[in-house]
């Protein structure tokens, strides 16, 4: 091959690069690895981790423990899938056929006509949703209650600024919901939306979401209403209390945790061209062929996107998610309006018995004893006298990852934890969770 | 027995086609897929109902109207669904220019399914998680001395993440010296990936695009004309989507940073450069390299991946975090961000999964594999381009010396000739069972197609996608409808798009088809 295009040597071949800017020593990494090396190498590696097949978790915050089909697992290893990236729909009808699926079932889900091809995570959805509505009703403010996940709101504030600004409102201290009052007093003809979540961060149901979706519709703001899709078995989905835009994570429908790689985000609308022109995202629509009984598909207003249009497509898109949402689409078929409503409604029930259990071990209490609450709740430790943090270094010892340590993000409310419970635990997990939590408290 | 002939250049491919209907059509009511882990009857007794539980406005009272379907039925419906799917691990896809389609090792795609790696939570101590954070810092250092930067975040999960995450660092860089108010204008390239351009929209800038001088080059001069105490940073490719290496980068980023602005470096072009040459001597200050390209992560149908991102010593503190350190007692730790960090770009660390393949293929590969990956890569692009330009119609703008890794071509001649498009071409390319991509827009080069072998492929692989193009170029010349019709092998012909743009007719979902083809039941 050398000799056909006139060269004596491999060095040639970088001509083009100057001489003062080539690197003139080898690079310093390790030598190379077999096969088998590299697999003792890694798996030497990965021995160092503990995991939650083997400890109990009660982490969430974001990233959720929940049951995996095993053919979610199959089809999102599929090799054609894996491999697959931006084939046209000619050669890639599947994977077209696979993601206009996706967002048809979600649609039905979430109750909406439209639902885009995935976006790097929740805090993404909401950022472009945030984004959306300010180029709908040209303001600039958009509102968030004070409990979305810090994290998250550093990512919104990031995505959003120099374009839009956050202003948070107030949740009442013994609810957790929005505090309506201060809503109403910072909403303006500057607002552009009103964001919250369903459940939030903090796992509590707001249901006042139809107030507040008719407050931001008084003064032509838009209502965008954050959700983790597998509550939606059980609970109302946004649309049915005034969201506009609804946006959440995929991750709890199929996808492992994977040390939060799993995460990937979803925005529905209706099927409104002022807001569908405003999605930066690809969305797959289904259209006939020129052969009768053919299903197609083929990208809706590709000529909105940056992909078309450089910087003036709306915002930017690029490779996002789309197999977390191929696998989101296998879960939901495999779990039907049965198994969605089954695995939300045994996720109450074991999170309110786990949260009823823990209370009543003395000195920790629920830290908004009033809330009703799905999956999440926050428990307060600080009459036990012990910090969060000494308390999960025990549970740790006996093979336990508790809650999420609150006390950095939220220091008014002192030693608090996040814990999350799904319909992956079962009661004896849960009993040996309050056993445990006992036993370290009273020995205190 | 007669001898069986197969001297046939093109393959004689047929894409799947199953006829598959769309999932919802499976449905039969009461069919389940599987059923998911249900409360105890103790549980039960003790809080009642899920509905008990919450406030009754909140209680769903229409149920998801999802299909019903046997688990069976899904599994098969999906495999389909994938068998037409064509995928990079099944076809010589070296016609998907500027993405860096690779082989994907199957042993780093067994490693990440290890529940030592699946089944870890983002938030664990960090005590737990060792493993997984030295394999972070290992992967950020052979980063650093692939790049010459000095620290990497491997939290933006693709190359438009990386891109913003680079533009967010520039607006706080420049804020924290008070002139983020008067630097608001990000200079690119017009061969630039589109996500440069946008990117930098997102965070506010105003955008200035230089166009090639007549070889290709982005130009020198057009660069000193508009840098100014108003330039914030300078974005480029290089070698650019054309292939083209600007020799004179060095220049470019000196005049950058006389004027005050911030260099960085999309190297999503990178594979032809591994062990050659780095950003820090070519004098960017932010780099980020694909994982899903240039280190044999897979794309996944676009995602999830991962855009690592380097930064020298001076941005290290605009950073999104936590970043991995390793302490003197050889413990790893996850170091919090600084006053002045962007904050974050996507929730916890990134993609881990695609850290670890990405890690696991440098290790494989040593010093010496990585350079033979760029030399071997730019071999095959040069042996391509030689081929290519020797065909009917075909032809490669601009400078004509060596390519990098790859070049954008043109079908110009034969569009004028023969009236056969690049799109044509396509959806003829289809049913060879080739993958072949036009190019990014805007088409400068007209009737564009961008081609970029990798080191992946043989001599023979490149020969069969050249014998293919060979093929549809005579094709043009003698019985153009062949190529204007196409595709003939593939699972679906051509579509109608005429309802895609309008919002009357458009149908993103299943519900919505419904709606406006059956209005009557709705």
């Amino acid at each position: 091959m050398l000799k056909e295009i006139g060269l004596t040597s491999m060095e040639q071949l970088h001509d083009a690069i100057p001489d003062s800017l080539k690197l003139k020593r080898e690079m310093d990494l390790p030598p190379a690895m077999n096969e088998y090396e590299l697999r003792r190498h890694i798996d030497g590696l990965l021995a160092k981790n503990k995991h939650s097949g083997d400890y109990l978790n009660f982490l969430g915050a974001g990233c959720w423990q929940h049951f995996i089909p095993a053919v979610c697992d199959e089809i999102n290893q599929r090799s054609e899938f894996v491999t697959a990236y931006a084939g046209e729909p000619y050669e890639d009808h599947g994977r077209f056929q696979a993601l206009f699926e996706y967002q048809s079932l979600l649609a039905e889900l979430v109750d909406m006509d439209v639902v885009n091809v995935p976006t790097f995570d929740w805090a993404q959805a909401a950022s472009t949703a945030i984004r959306m509505a300010g180029r709908i009703t040209g303001r600039k403010t958009v509102l968030l209650p004070r409990s979305v996940d810090p994290d998250k709101a550093a990512i919104i504030r990031n995505y959003c600024t120099p374009v839009m600004e956050i202003q948070y409102v107030d949740i009442d201290q013994v609810t957790g919901r929005m505090d309506l009052n201060d809503l109403s007093s910072k909403l303006n003809d500057d607002t552009a939306a009103v964001y919250f979540e369903n459940p939030c961060y903090l796992g509590i149901i707001e249901d006042q979401g139809a107030e507040i979706s008719e407050l931001a519709h008084k003064i032509n703001a838009v209502s965008i209403v954050g959700v983790d899709p597998i509550s939606l078995g059980v609970l109302e989905p946004p649309g049915h209390y005034g969201a506009d835009i609804i946006c959440g994570d995929l991750q709890p429908l199929g996808m492992h945790m994977n040390f939060g790689g799993g995460q990937a985000g979803f925005i529905a609308t209706r099927d409104e061209e002022k807001y569908v022109m405003e999605y930066p995202s690809r969305l797959f629509g289904i259209v006939p062929t020129e052969v009768e009984g053919e299903y197609g598909f083929g990208d809706v207003a590709y000529e909105r996107t940056s992909f078309a249009l450089r910087e003036k497509g709306k915002e930017s898109v690029g490779t996002q998610t789309a197999l977390w949402g191929i696998t989101a689409g296998v879960y939901l078929a495999l779990l039907g309006p049965a198994g969605m409503q089954e695995v939300g409604s045994t996720i109450i029930q074991k999170s309110h018995y786990a949260a009823k259990q823990i209370s009543r071990i003395p000195g920790v209490s629920l830290h908004f004893e009033n809330g009703t609450f799905f999956k999440e709740f926050v428990v307060d430790f600080n009459d036990t006298g012990l910090t969060v943090d000494e308390i999960n270094q025990r549970l740790m010892e006996t093979g336990i990852f508790g809650g999420k340590d609150l006390s950095l993000s939220y220091p008014s409310w002192g030693q608090c934890a996040l814990y999350c419970v799904t319909e992956t635990h079962t009661q004896a997990d849960l009993d040996r969770l309050v056993d445990t939590l006992r036993s370290i408290v009273s020995t205190s | 027995m007669k001898r069986i002939r197969r001297d046939h250049k093109v393959r004689k491919f047929h894409q799947a086609k199953w006829d598959e209907p769309v999932i919802f059509e499976l449905h039969r009511p009461g069919e389940r897929g599987v059923v998911p882990p249900g409360t105890e009857a103790t549980v039960a007794a003790e809080v009642g109902s899920a509905e008990d539980n919450i406030p009754a406005s909140m209680w769903r009272r229409t149920i998801p109207a999802l299909p019903e379907i046997g688990q069976a039925k899904v599994l098969r419906h999906y495999l389909r669904l994938s068998q037409e799917t064509l995928g990079s691990d099944m076809n010589v896809e070296i016609g998907q220019g500027t993405c860096t389609m690779k082989y994907i090792p199957r042993i780093n795609e067994m490693l990440i399914r290890n529940p030592r790696m699946t089944e870890l939570h983002p938030l664990q101590d960090v005590d737990s998680v060792q493993g997984m954070l030295e394999i972070f810092h290992n992967l950020d250092l052979a980063m650093r001395e692939i790049s010459g930067m000095d620290a990497f975040s491997f939290q933006p999960s693709s190359g438009t993440q990386a891109l913003l995450a680079m533009a967010s660092i520039v607006r706080a860089y420049h804020d924290s010296r008070g002139e983020g108010e008067q630097r608001d204008e990000i200079i690119t390239t017009i061969f630039s990936h589109p996500s440069q351009a946008a990117t930098a929209a997102v965070k506010g800038y105003k955008i200035i695009t230089l166009h090639p001088d007549e070889n290709g080059f982005p130009d020198l001069e057009k660069l000193k004309n508009v840098v100014s105490e108003r330039t914030a940073g300078f974005v480029v490719a290089n070698p650019e989507d054309t292939g083209i290496y600007n020799h004179r980068i060095r220049e470019f980023t000196d005049v950058v940073h006389e004027a005050g602005g911030v260099c960085y470096y999309d190297q999503a072009n990178a594979n032809g450069l591994l062990g050659i040459t780095r950003a820090k001597e070519a004098g960017f200050d932010m780099c980020f390299f694909n994982l899903h390209k240039t280190f044999a992560a897979p794309h996944m149908c676009g995602g999830p991946a991962t855009g690592a991102l380097g930064v020298t010593e001076e941005l290290k503190n605009f950073m999104p975090g936590p970043l991995v350190d390793k302490e003197d007692d050889g413990r790893y730790i996850l170091r919090d961000q600084t006053e002045v960090s962007i904050g974050k770009v996507r929730s916890f660390h990134g993609v881990a999964q695609t850290v670890l393949r990405s890690y696991a293929w440098i290790m494989s590969l040593g010093p010496d594999g990585l350079k033979d990956v760029a030399q071997v890569a730019v071999l095959n692009n040069n042996y391509l381009y030689h081929k290519i330009v020797q065909i009917r119609g075909a032809s490669a703008p601009y400078v004509q010396g060596r390519r990098l890794e790859q070049v954008r071509y043109s079908w110009k001649q034969l569009t004028d000739e023969t009236g056969v498009t690049t799109e044509d071409i396509t959806r003829r390319m289809c049913d060879f069972g080739l993958h072949y991509w036009t190019s990014h827009h805007p088409y400068i080069v007209p009737q564009p197609f961008t081609l970029e072998p990798t080191e992946s492929y043989s001599k023979e692989d490149l020969d069969e996608y050249i014998h293919a193009l060979e093929h549809i170029s005579n094709e043009a010349y003698t019985q153009p409808d062949i190529v204007k019709s196409a595709p003939h092998n593939s699972t679906v012909h051509r579509n109608d798009e005429s309802s895609l743009d309008d919002p009357k007719q458009w149908c993103i979902t299943w519900r919505a088809y419904l709606k406006k083809t059956q209005p009557e039941l709705h």
